[in-house]
């Protein structure tokens, strides 16, 4: 081998190397699991405990959304909604079983952004407007930075998305002052309550629904083995919403 | 090169004015859009992306079609479409533009499209696909200008713009490939998931491409005394017709997977689009019409007796290219949406702000394009 060819020899077996490790990351990378690190917060729907209550269930949006200066736009078109009550066919659509019980059939179901711990909505935002934290995997919004082109829409597999079709401020019955208010042309949803997080609350849909039953909701951390939550989830099973999308939706819920 | 697109005669003013006024007509719309905000659309919370990203998708296509006519001049050294390469470059810049208003347009908060760039989120194809977008312009501007030139000055072109011109011919085939990857790695839309939708892509635009450069070459002709000359078109013909084959056939595994599988998450979209679903069915009459023109686009197309006849030929072309325009500027977007991720079955009709938005928009790609093929035809004495 002359000297020219080994020098160029040994670079290419240095780029390969370089590039040769996070190609094989990539390409060994199993189901992404939550980083173990830091906290994991996810929440449990019971879905028994709100049977046959409406109203509990009602107490829960209307907290979280006047809480959020949510618009109450009419008509399914331009709708904004952060947490909302959707029937088991359509929450659970995959799982719709034929013969299904009746009480499940006929309860709608809570549902919000799941916060996925591999959450599709993040990886396609052009300006990064949107992206999980690192430390408690909450799934953040930036409503100043985001530009509107709806990509995140289009990559989650929920429907936990809304945009600002129009200026919502006409929109907002009662306008809570300490908690900003969206522009047109921009995405918004659930947040899990980052503003109580941060100083120690739980999220607002919880505290509404404790007035009626004590775990109806239950908000935790997954990292945490002794919190509530783990226990729950231990002791009960649980189901998720598309589950087989290896997205790990961190809402999880009883039946 | 620019200066001659201000000289010319009444046709070519009147044809200028015209576009013109529907580009002033979309502008107004555009304000009024831009004040009110995407809520003058038929675009909802479920159908989120709708008639300006399907025209994007579709032009991208248009753009990158130009590889076929560079690609057998500059690499397989086929003379015969040396008057032809300057029409499919300045037809990519007009496309290309035409794409980056429609995304434009699109945008909730478009003044804050430089966040993109600021903050670049590098594992989004969006950002990806405004970068070689881009790319894609300047490559064109640079190469049609410095061959322009050198034709103009009758000197031979300078050396250093071949391998430029070698970088477009795989810089076309990624902006493609990348404007599928917008979709076809949502896990969320079965529709779009499809390991094929970027060959798809490629054939669609291999067929539409060339098509329209068809009708142009024949526009030219009656408009002026420019002719490429039949044989560039019979070989534009047969690559359209290849590519038309390609599109039909993967059309045909898409179909083959969704239906033999028999997942209803997947068949459910075909449905929507060919037979409706739920009472929906406004975009089978379009799917239809488009399986009919790809019939006949065919057999005009492969059957020589048809295709060397220029008159038929030209159907075949406007053929081509619509039955891929309903395809891919109606259907696909707009079906992979639908059902939601709830399975909701929800339609979407286009507003009269939006489609005189988008006529604005084609308007200015047309008014871009006569205006470079103006300077082009001006320097070449054929006007
Ligand atoms: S539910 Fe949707 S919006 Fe929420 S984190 Fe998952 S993918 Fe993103
Ligand atoms: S709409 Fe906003 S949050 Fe969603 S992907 Fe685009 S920039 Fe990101």
């Amino acid at each position: 081998m002359k000297r020219r060819d080994f020098i160029t020899a040994t670079a290419l077996a240095a780029a390969f190397g370089l590039a040769g490790k996070p190609v094989y990351n990539v390409l060994a990378s199993k189901d992404a699991l939550a980083s173990k690190t830091g906290k994991r917060l996810a929440m449990v729907i019971d879905l028994k405990k709100f049977e046959g209550n409406s109203e509990m269930m009602n107490k829960c949006v209307d907290a979280c959304h006047s809480m959020h200066n949510v618009p109450d736009i009419e008509g399914a078109k331009e709708e904004v909604k952060w947490i909302w009550p959707e029937p088991f066919e359509h929450a659970f659509l995959e799982q719709n079983n034929q013969f299904i019980p009746e009480n499940i059939q006929n309860n709608p179901i809570l549902i919000m952004c799941n916060h996925c711990d591999n959450p599709p909505c993040v990886g396609v935002c052009p300006p990064k407007a949107t992206w999980k934290r690192a430390e408690d995997g909450v799934v953040m919004m930036d409503w100043h930075r985001c530009i509107g082109c709806r990509y995140c829409m289009a990559a989650c597999p929920y429907g936990s998305r809304s945009f600002n079709w129009r200026d919502p401020r006409p929109k907002i019955k009662n306008i809570t002052a300490n908690f900003p208010t969206r522009s047109k042309g921009v995405v918004e949803k659930c947040t899990f309550c980052d503003e109580r997080i941060v100083k120690g609350l739980e999220p607002a849909c919880v505290v509404a629904s404790k007035m009626y039953e004590p775990e109806a909701m239950v908000f935790g951390d997954l990292n945490d083995d002794k919190s509530n939550i783990r226990k729950i989830l231990s002791e009960n099973y649980s189901i998720r919403r598309k589950p087989e999308l290896s997205t790990q939706p961190e809402v999880y819920y009883l039946i | 090169m620019l200066d001659k697109i201000f000289t010319g005669g009444k046709k070519y003013w009147a044809w200028m004015i015209f576009l013109s006024s529907i580009i002033g007509a979309g502008t107004l719309a555009y304000l009024h859009q831009y004040e009110v905000g995407l809520g003058v659309t038929g675009m909802g919370r479920d159908v989120t992306w709708a008639f300006y990203i399907s025209q994007l998708t579709f032009f991208v296509g248009v753009a990158a079609s130009a590889v076929m006519v560079v690609l057998p001049y500059y690499l397989h050294d086929y003379k015969k479409f040396g008057k032809i390469t300057i029409l499919g470059e300045f037809l990519a810049i007009g496309a290309v533009i035409m794409c980056m208003t429609f995304v434009f347009v699109d945008m909730g908060q478009p003044l804050r499209v430089v966040n993109m760039f600021l903050h670049p989120q590098l594992t989004s194809p969006m950002f990806w696909d405004s970068v070689s977008l881009m790319g894609y312009l300047v490559l064109n501007i640079v190469i049609s200008r410095v061959v322009l030139n050198a034709e103009r000055n009758g000197v031979k072109p300078p050396k250093w713009i071949k391998p430029v011109i070698y970088t477009s011919i795989p810089w076309a085939v990624s902006i493609h490939t990348v404007t599928a990857f917008l979709y076809c790695g949502l896990a969320a839309r079965p529709f779009w998931m499809s390991a094929i939708m970027a060959p798809r892509f490629l054939a669609t635009a291999f067929a539409a491409g060339p098509a329209l450069l068809i009708i142009i070459c024949f526009v030219l002709r009656k408009v002026s005394k420019f002719d490429v000359g039949k044989d560039a078109i019979q070989k534009l013909a047969v690559i359209a017709a290849y590519a038309m084959f390609a599109n039909i056939f993967f059309l045909a595994l898409e179909f083959f997977t969704a239906y033999y599988s028999g997942m209803h998450h997947h068949t459910q979209h075909f449905q929507l689009l060919y037979v409706g679903l739920e009472g929906n069915s406004s975009l089978v009459p379009w799917m239809w019409t488009s399986t009919v023109l790809a019939a006949i686009s065919l057999y005009i197309l492969i059957n020589p007796n048809t295709r060397k006849n220029e008159k038929i030929l030209g159907f075949g072309a406007i053929a081509v290219f619509l039955s891929i325009w309903m395809d891919k500027g109606m259907g696909l977007i707009i079906a992979g949406l639908v059902p939601n991720p709830l399975g909701y079955v929800v339609d979407y009709t286009p507003t009269l702000i939006e489609l005189t938005i988008s006529a604005g928009i084609f308007a200015l790609g047309a008014l871009i394009i006569s205006a470079l093929y103006k300077s082009v035809l001006t320097i070449r004495r054929q006007v």
